[in-house]
């Protein structure tokens, strides 16, 4: 097609660099994709082998490494806390992905009208998400604060009593959940006011011919036909449980007991605190076959939630 | 609002008004705490009543107990460091992916892809390894070294291009124009909503990273706004100073939710395209 449009141009010296240009693609896509390979190679696939090299050694005193066959793996295993934080991980994955996403539904239906009163309500909901997640933990040290926080405060007018929000083992983990669903809900909400601008309102109209009350219509046209945009925010709500830890990291340390562990926090405590590498790298292994397999379940789902926008 | 007289809709309303006020109170906190005289009293801190004479003594002592303006100066450096790089990165592979034919396009493409998985902060344990054999550890090349490929980014610019007519292109070429008149007077131009919706994405998420930062830098010279707000939040924290964290906490996030408030549309709108970062 471009060749005949230069045909009808009729400018030999165009069709010349032209085909020149079409023989020489592969170069000129390898010098265009080069500077991102790179990057790439040095800090996604590279860590990769790295990481499973770092697995399968142990350091010495004196720094020396030496192969230590799937030790490593066995220390992991046998770590209690680590048991605990996949536990937590799981856990902390339905309890934040099954509300906020049920909320940001909600919220997305009953704003979707665009009106000026609606605006100033989408706002305020999406306000949390630009927050850095350690400001939102900063914030929620005094929300959670026994007694006088914000949280209990409000609850005593309602006439409970006191709560150790962080520091009570049963309870630390649902306060990082209710966190998280705060912060990422308007998020989420976004996707699906884009996805139900999507949904042509006469199925709406004509549903309603027909008799279908609210509910009706929800079940029977909006959420089927929301069906896509679901599956990509629950893809991007897994990689978010599995990546964001800072909460953590600020408010509990993983305690009190474990009770707070996640898994990205646990590979951060053994490198960063124990300093024990080995087992950081087990961890992070295993993390990293858990997302790959995530991936190659969801990554069409990606590629599609990327384009539905654009 | 006719529409909303039957009891169901009320109750809707009713719940979403809910909602929306839960939401909103951390942040209206925030506001009033950081305004809240400091010896008003430990009992009502929680009080969203702002029944006081506004003061600035809490950013005072916050600006005093933890360097901002160098805390700042780091920041915007990493973030528009990144973005700097990430957008010379991203536009030419977009570019590559939307415009030119090439062998195994797709599995080079899929290979992009990983890494909207594979995430930097998954990494950090091998990452922490090449940074410091590449001698960038504690230095904030080394902070934004992982993000200078961006999948995201690839993704979000071969949509972009895809967009743009070849017609541009080819006009450009039959008048003679040479390639960096073509890049500079018609791609770039033509591109950069999608640079905008990236550079949107890019900067909010680089301002608001924590964990690798915290693994990467060791001192005090080269920690970011996250990194310092959470120490100085320990600190405030034994001390029960939480008007002071407020504040704080106000310093830290004020910039983007101005930016948010002043470009609104343009926020929601790259947002929506970041699904993945």
């Amino acid at each position: 097609m471009v060749a005949e449009i230069e045909a009808r141009v009729g400018l030999p010296t165009v069709l010349a660099r032209r085909s020149a240009g079409r023989r020489s693609q592969l170069g000129r896509a390898a010098l265009l994709l080069a500077p991102s390979l790179v990057f790439l190679a040095a800090f996604t696939y590279w860590p990769i082998g790295q990481v499973i090299g770092q697995a399968l050694t142990i350091e010495t005193f004196g720094s020396d490494t030496v192969g230590y066959g799937l030790g490593n793996f066995e220390r992991l295993l046998a770590d209690a806390s680590f048991g605990r934080a996949l536990l937590n991980n799981l856990v902390y994955a339905l309890g934040t992905i099954v509300p906020s996403i049920a909320i940001a539904l909600a919220l997305a239906v009953g704003l979707q009208d665009a009106t000026r009163f609606n605006a100033g309500l989408r706002t305020v909901v999406f306000f949390p998400v630009l927050l850095p997640l350690v400001a939102a933990a900063a914030l929620f040290l005094f929300v959670f604060l026994p007694g006088i926080g914000l949280l209990d405060y409000y609850l005593a007018r309602l006439g409970a009593g006191s709560t150790n929000w962080l520091g009570d083992p049963d309870i630390a983990l649902w306060s990082l959940i209710g966190l998280t669903v705060w912060k990422n809900a308007g998020y989420y909400m976004l996707f699906f006011l884009a996805g139900l601008q999507a949904i042509p309102l006469d199925l709406y109209e004509a549903a309603r011919l027909e008799g279908a009350g609210a509910w009706g219509r929800f079940r029977r046209i909006t959420l089927p036909l929301l069906g896509p945009t679901l599956a990509f925010v629950l893809v991007i709500a897994l990689v978010n449980v599995i990546t964001q830890v800072d909460h953590v990291v600020v408010l509990t340390k993983g305690g009190p007991s474990d009770s707070t562990n996640l898994l990205l926090f646990y590979i951060y405590q053994q490198a960063h605190e124990n300093y024990d590498y080995g087992k950081a790298a087990a961890a992070t292994v295993l993390s990293v076959a858990g997302l790959l397999a995530l991936s190659l379940l969801s990554l069409r789902t990606l590629e599609r939630g990327i384009h539905y926008e654009a | 609002m006719t529409r909303h007289a039957n009891p169901t809709a009320l109750l809707a309303l009713a719940a979403l008004s809910a909602v929306v006020l839960v939401w909103s109170t951390p942040l209206l906190w925030m506001a009033i705490a950081a305004f809240r005289p400091q010896n008003f009293g430990g009992l009502d801190m929680a009080s969203l009543w702002p029944d006081f004479v506004p003061t600035l003594d809490n950013f005072a002592e916050a600006l005093d107990s933890a360097d901002f303006p160098l805390l700042y100066l780091n920041t915007v450096l990493v973030c528009l460091g990144t973005l700097a790089v990430q957008l010379t990165t991203v536009t030419l592979a977009g570019y590559a992916f939307a415009r030119l034919r090439f062998r195994a396009k797709e599995l080079v493409f899929y290979g992009f892809l990983l890494q909207l998985m594979l995430v930097p902060p998954i990494l950090i344990v091998p990452n922490l390894v090449t940074i410091t054999r590449l001698g960038l550890y504690d230095s904030l090349l080394g902070v934004m070294a992982p993000y200078f490929a961006s999948a995201f980014g690839v993704f979000l610019m071969r949509q972009t291009f895809r967009t743009i007519p070849k017609d541009f292109e080819e006009a450009a070429i039959v008048d003679g124009a040479t390639w960096w008149q073509l890049v500079w007077r018609v791609l770039v131009p033509l591109a950069r909503p999608g640079m905008v919706a990236f550079g949107i994405v890019s900067v909010v998420s680089h301002w608001n990273e924590f964990l690798w930062p915290l693994m990467v830098v060791s001192t005090p010279d080269n920690q970011t706004l996250t990194i310092g707000l959470a120490s100085f939040t320990m600190g405030a924290e034994s001390a029960s100073q939480w008007g002071v964290i407020a504040a704080g906490t106000f310093l830290v996030a004020a910039p983007l939710l101005a930016a948010f408030a002043l470009f609104q549309r343009q926020f929601v709108n790259s947002f929506l395209f970041s699904g993945v970062k």
